[in-house]
């Protein structure tokens, strides 16, 4: 489903700040995969996903979704294979516009926008139904402007609209690092669900070394720009959060682990 | 100041009314031109100053030319839209920041509109003798201002049209977060340069009817356009706020941009009819803009700021004591 070929980037060639942020990373999923993505800060988690999403070219390697080689295809083009969403919830979403309006947006994804209304009236019903499955009361707000609702609502909202018209790859970028634990539980749930519902290839960045090691059935490690360690089936089922701290010291990279990702993984 | 007021005439300010309703239409269109880029894409453009003079001077010209006045102003629209098509290329094909890429436009459409449009500085049509529609004319005032206001609601009309269409809503939320709307497979760029193309094609259509109006064109008759675009923007939205308040909807906002352009012509008027100095008009829009932007994001601060939150909690703190002194002296 996605085949990552040796890509590389390397942010700022040629001046002081030159950064090589994903150093030959390759990485086949299967379909139907949950990969789950690790890493300490600056690890090169958010590159790969935005490498997958086209938001710059890659400097080597190549991109597959579906068969379909992307390398060339800048991001609005891929936007019809792919699902995204981000860590900040003010950008998954248009705040000065309705709830419908941005769902029928992502409805319409890597389709051509015509002169036809932006939202039809069945679209109402059938929205309204699928916000009821976020159990957020948010059917109830369909008109309402998307920038009155709290973080977690709008992640929610943002994980429908990445899900809601199919995708071929589902790519999540600490989507619920910014909420609160609770929400956070609440959105992860969701998450699962819909992944699982759809059989939906996933990639997952967190920092969270439980929630890793509990979604999905496939989990990577990554460190300086490299992919470092790579479980699936029993063995990843069988990881412990003293597994992993043991992998991070390993590859030398014992002070790269935030106290955040010790922290958090301990509740 | 008795001889300054008896100099006043009243019947003068009444006879001048029309013409200030008249032009408040004109700029009305032109202020519509400047919402969807002001307010819909997020887009400052300074475009507006030249492709409103170049919508009159290729008016004017088609005119002198013997053309008829309704596909002139056809003209001038189009001419707008490749004004608009310039500075969406400058912006976003070769990445020139978007105050930087209207002023390079502008600049260069003030040389076209001198020398290759206009040939001089300006150029007059004999307005008496053509069948003009749009005029200053004072006899045929009433059919002007009902030309003129059937013009505004048809654009308005088409304009809450496309806005709400998927085309259109893909335009709204390029302005709002162009992130989002690329993960949505939307080109962002096409939308910003198709917004410029739009919005200065009214301007300069406007443009054209000032020209019509007024019976010529000046390569100066742009200069500031864009901040009484903007002076109507702002003013629609704070009347229309205060008036509708949450019901507010989008077709009333639209139609506020062409009631804020009318109030400031009407203003306008009243200032020129106390003998204010016409030349210190834009100082005076200048002024009254920034205060209209100003007044709402200083509003939203002292909301938000620590001076405040200090007063507050000191008027508490007193509250307090005054209410402990009360109760201690029953
Ligand atoms: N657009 C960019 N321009 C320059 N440098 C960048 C860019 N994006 C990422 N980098 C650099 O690449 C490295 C990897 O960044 P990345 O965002 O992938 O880290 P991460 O693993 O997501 O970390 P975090 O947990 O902090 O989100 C960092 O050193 C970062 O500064
Ligand atoms: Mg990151």
């Amino acid at each position: 489903m996605l085949e990552i070929r040796d890509i590389s980037k390397t942010f700022n060639a040629g001046t002081i700040n030159e950064k090589k942020a994903l150093d030959h990373v390759s990485l086949t999923l299967n379909d139907g995969d949950f990969c789950t993505v690790i890493g300490g800060n600056g690890a090169g988690k958010s590159t790969i996903m935005n490498a997958v999403a086209g938001v710059w070219p890659v400097d080597e390697g190549s991109i597959l979704i579906g068969g379909k080689d992307v390398t060339g295809l800048c991001e609005y083009k891929r936007a019809s294979f792919l699902g995204r969403v981000f860590q900040d919830p003010m950008i998954g979403t248009a705040a000065d516009m309705q709830i419908v309006e941005n769902l029928a947006m992502a409805a319409r994804r890597g389709k051509k926008r015509t002169l036809r209304w932006g939202v039809t009236k069945q679209e109402y019903d059938r929205y309204r139904e699928l916000l009821r499955t976020l159990d957020l009361g948010l059917e109830d707000r369909m008109t309402a402007k998307v920038g009155l609702l709290s973080g977690g609502q709008r992640q929610a909202l943002t994980l429908l609209m990445a899900t809601m018209q199919r995708p071929e790859l589902l790519l999540l970028d600490e989507h619920t690092a910014a909420l609160d634990p609770r929400t956070a539980a609440k959105v992860l749930e969701a998450t699962d669900r819909i992944v699982s519902e759809n059989k939906l290839t996933t990639m997952m960045v967190t920092h969270n070394m439980k929630d890793a090691i509990v979604h999905g059935n496939r989990l990577i490690m990554m460190s300086e720009g490299r992919k470092i360690f790579d479980v699936s089936g029993e063995e990843k089922k069988n990881l412990k959060v003293a597994d992993l701290l043991r992998k991070f010291e390993e590859a030398g990279g014992a002070n790269e682990i935030s106290d955040r990702m010790v922290l958090d993984s301990q509740e | 100041m008795l001889m300054y007021l008896a100099s006043l005439n009243p019947i003068a300010l009444f006879r001048s009314c029309p013409g200030g309703i008249a032009q408040g239409l004109i700029w009305g269109i032109m202020a519509l031109g400047v919402f969807i880029t002001f307010r819909m894409l997020n887009f400052a453009d300074l475009t507006v100053d030249g492709s409103f003079a170049t919508g009159g001077a290729v008016c004017i010209m088609l005119l002198l030319q013997g053309w008829n006045p309704e596909i002139a102003l056809f003209f001038s629209f189009l001419a707008g839209v490749a004004c608009g098509l310039v500075t969406g290329i400058f912006h976003t094909v070769f990445g020139i920041p978007d105050i930087l890429a209207g002023i390079l436009t502008q600049i260069s459409l003030w040389s076209i509109n001198l020398v290759n449009i206009l040939g001089k500085a300006n150029q007059a049509i004999n307005a008496g003798t053509m069948k003009l529609r749009i005029t200053s004319n004072f006899i045929y005032m009433p059919r002007t201002i009902l030309i003129l206001f059937i013009c505004c609601a048809v654009i308005v009309v088409i304009m809450y049209w496309y806005l709400g269409t998927e085309h259109g809503s893909a335009l709204r939320a390029t302005g709002i977060n162009p992130q989002m709307t690329r993960a949505q497979g939307i080109n962002t760029d096409v939308m910003k340069v198709v917004g410029l193309a739009l919005s200065n094609g009214l301007v300069a259509l406007s443009g054209g009817m000032l020209s019509q109006y007024q019976g010529f064109a000046d390569i100066n008759m742009g200069r500031g356009a864009i901040v009484i675009g903007l002076a109507a923007v702002i003013i629609g939205e704070v009347i229309g706020m205060s008036i509708f308040g949450k019901r507010m909807n989008f077709m009333l906002r639209l139609s506020f941009v062409v009631a804020g352009s009318i109030i400031y012509y009407l203003v306008y008027v009243l200032v020129l009819w106390l003998k204010f100095p016409a030349d210190e008009m834009k100082l005076l829009t200048a002024i009254v803009v920034a205060i209209f932007l100003a007044v709402p994001y200083l509003k939203g601060k002292s909301a938000n700021s620590f001076g405040a939150l200090a007063r507050r909690n000191a008027k508490l703190a007193k509250q307090k004591q005054n209410d402990g002194k009360e109760e201690g002296s029953c």
